[in-house]
C-alpha cells in the first residue's frame, strides 16, 4: 500500500467513518425505529441523521477554516454542538 | 400467517458492493489522501495537512469559477425546464405525429457531448458557421473566440439545444398520465387554460419535473466536454467552468493536492444540492401518495 501514499490521518478519518458507519448498522438491527418528522419537515430515520451531521460537519469545518482561519480544532466542538442538535430536532 | 423476516437477501448486494468499492469508494478515498499531501511526481507525497484547503478557499480563481458554474446551471434550467414544460405541452398526444415528435426530440439526446461541442464549434464560426456568417451577414458582432458574451450565449444555446429534450420527454411522459377524467372534469368545471395547467398537470408533472431538474442541475454542474470543445474555457477564463478548471489543474499542471482538494469541495457542493433535491423529491411523492 505504499505506492498510495495513505497516511495516518486519513486513515483515522475514514476509520472514524468506518466505525459510525457499523455502530449505526448494528443500532438498526438491534433496536429497529420509525422515522420521525423534525424541525425541517421531514422523515428522518438515526441514519439520515448521521447523514446529515456528517456533511454539515464538513460544511462547518470548510466555513471554519475560509472565515476563521486558524484552531481549526475547535472546529470540531462546533460540529458536536451541531451533531447533538441533529440528533435532538431534526 | 405470519411472514418471516429473511435478510439474507442482502449477501446478494455484495459483488455490486465489491464493484462499487473498486470503482468509487476506493478512488474516492484516494482523493481525500492526495488531498492533505504534496507531490513534486515521481510519486513521492509530503504531508501538507489542511494547507490546500486553506488557499483554495481564498483563491478567487476557485470562487469564480464556483460562481460562473452556479450561474450556467441557474440559466440553463430558468429556461430549459419552462421550455421544456412547453414543448412537451403542445406535443400531440397520440397518433403518427406524436411518434414522429418522440423521434425528432430524441435525436439531439443521443449525440455525443464531443460531437455535440464540435457541432456548435463550427456552426459559430464566422468564417465557414451557418450561424456565424449569417449573423455576421446581417451585421451583428458575433465572435465566440474573442467575446465573453457571445461565448455564454453560444454556450447556453448549445445545452438547450442538447438539453431541452429530455425535460420535454419526462415531462410528456408525466402529462401521458393524467388519466381523461381529469380534463373531463375540468371542461364542465369550466376552467381555463391556465387553471387545468396550474391545478391539474403541473401536480401531475411535478414528480418527473424534479427528477428532470435533478438531472439537469447534476450534468450541467459537471459539464465539461461540450464548452471544453466549443470554447476551450475562453476567452481568458470566461467559460472556464469547475471541472474545465479542476481538469486544468490535476492534469495541466499536475498539481494532485489541490485538485484533489478541490474536487472534495465540488464534490460536498454536489452531494449538498443532490441531498436536498433527493429529500425534496421523496418529500413530495409521500404527500401525494
Amino acid at each position: 500500500m505504499e505506492w498510495m501514499a495513505w497516511t495516518w490521518p486519513t486513515a483515522a478519518f475514514f476509520g472514524v467513518i468506518a466505525i459510525l458507519l457499523i455502530t449505526f448498522t448494528v443500532l438498526a438491527i438491534r433496536f429497529p425505529e420509525t422515522p420521525r418528522t423534525g424541525i425541517l419537515q421531514i422523515e428522518t430515520t438515526r441514519g439520515d441523521r448521521l447523514f446529515i451531521t456528517l456533511l454539515g460537519s464538513a460544511f462547518i469545518n470548510l466555513a471554519w477554516l475560509g472565515l476563521v482561519g486558524e484552531n481549526q480544532p475547535y472546529a470540531l466542538i462546533v460540529c458536536f454542538v451541531y451533531a447533538a442538535a441533529v440528533f435532538r430536532w431534526v | 400467517m405470519e411472514k418471516t423476516v429473511n435478510q439474507k437477501a442482502w449477501f446478494l448486494v455484495l459483488p455490486v458492493l465489491l464493484l462499487v468499492a473498486f470503482s468509487a469508494v476506493i478512488p474516492l478515498m484516494t482523493v481525500v489522501n492526495y488531498s492533505v499531501q504534496d507531490s513534486f511526481g515521481n510519486n513521492q507525497f509530503f504531508w501538507w495537512g489542511i494547507g490546500w484547503f486553506e488557499e483554495l478557499l481564498h483563491s478567487d480563481r476557485m470562487w469564480s469559477a464556483l460562481w460562473r458554474q452556479l450561474a450556467f446551471s441557474a440559466i440553463i434550467l430558468a429556461i430549459e425546464v419552462p421550455l421544456g414544460v412547453f414543448v412537451a405541452l403542445n406535443m400531440p398526444k397520440k397518433g403518427f405525429w406524436a411518434s414522429f415528435c418522440l423521434v425528432l426530440m430524441s435525436l439531439p439526446l443521443l449525440i455525443p457531448w464531443n460531437v455535440v461541442g464540435t457541432i456548435w464549434q463550427i456552426f459559430g464560426r464566422v468564417d465557414i458557421g451557418l450561424l456565424g456568417y449569417t449573423l455576421a451577414a446581417l451585421g451583428i458582432d458575433y465572435n465566440y473566440t474573442q467575446d465573453a458574451v457571445d461565448a455564454w450565449i453560444t454556450v447556453i444555446v448549445m445545452d438547450v439545444w442538447h438539453w431541452t429534450s429530455l425535460v420535454a420527454l419526462l415531462g410528456y411522459a408525466g402529462l401521458q398520465s393524467i388519466p381523461d377524467a381529469y380534463y373531463q372534469a375540468a371542461k364542465i368545471d369550466q376552467a381555463s387554460r391556465w387553471k387545468v395547467f396550474r391545478y391539474i398537470e403541473l401536480p401531475k408533472m411535478m414528480g418527473v419535473l424534479m427528477i428532470a431538474i435533478l438531472l439537469r442541475f447534476m450534468d450541467s454542474f459537471m459539464i465539461y466536454t461540450e464548452p471544453f470543445v466549443v470554447t476551450g474555457g475562453g476567452p481568458g477564463n470566461a467559460t472556464t467552468f469547475l471541472s474545465i478548471d479542476l481538469v486544468k489543474m490535476a492534469l495541466g499542471q499536475f498539481d494532485l493536492g489541490p485538485a484533489a482538494a478541490f474536487s472534495l469541495m465540488y464534490f460536498l457542493v454536489i452531494l449538498l444540492i443532490s441531498w436536498v433535491f433527493y429529500t425534496v423529491m421523496t418529500n413530495l411523492e409521500k404527500r401525494e401518495g
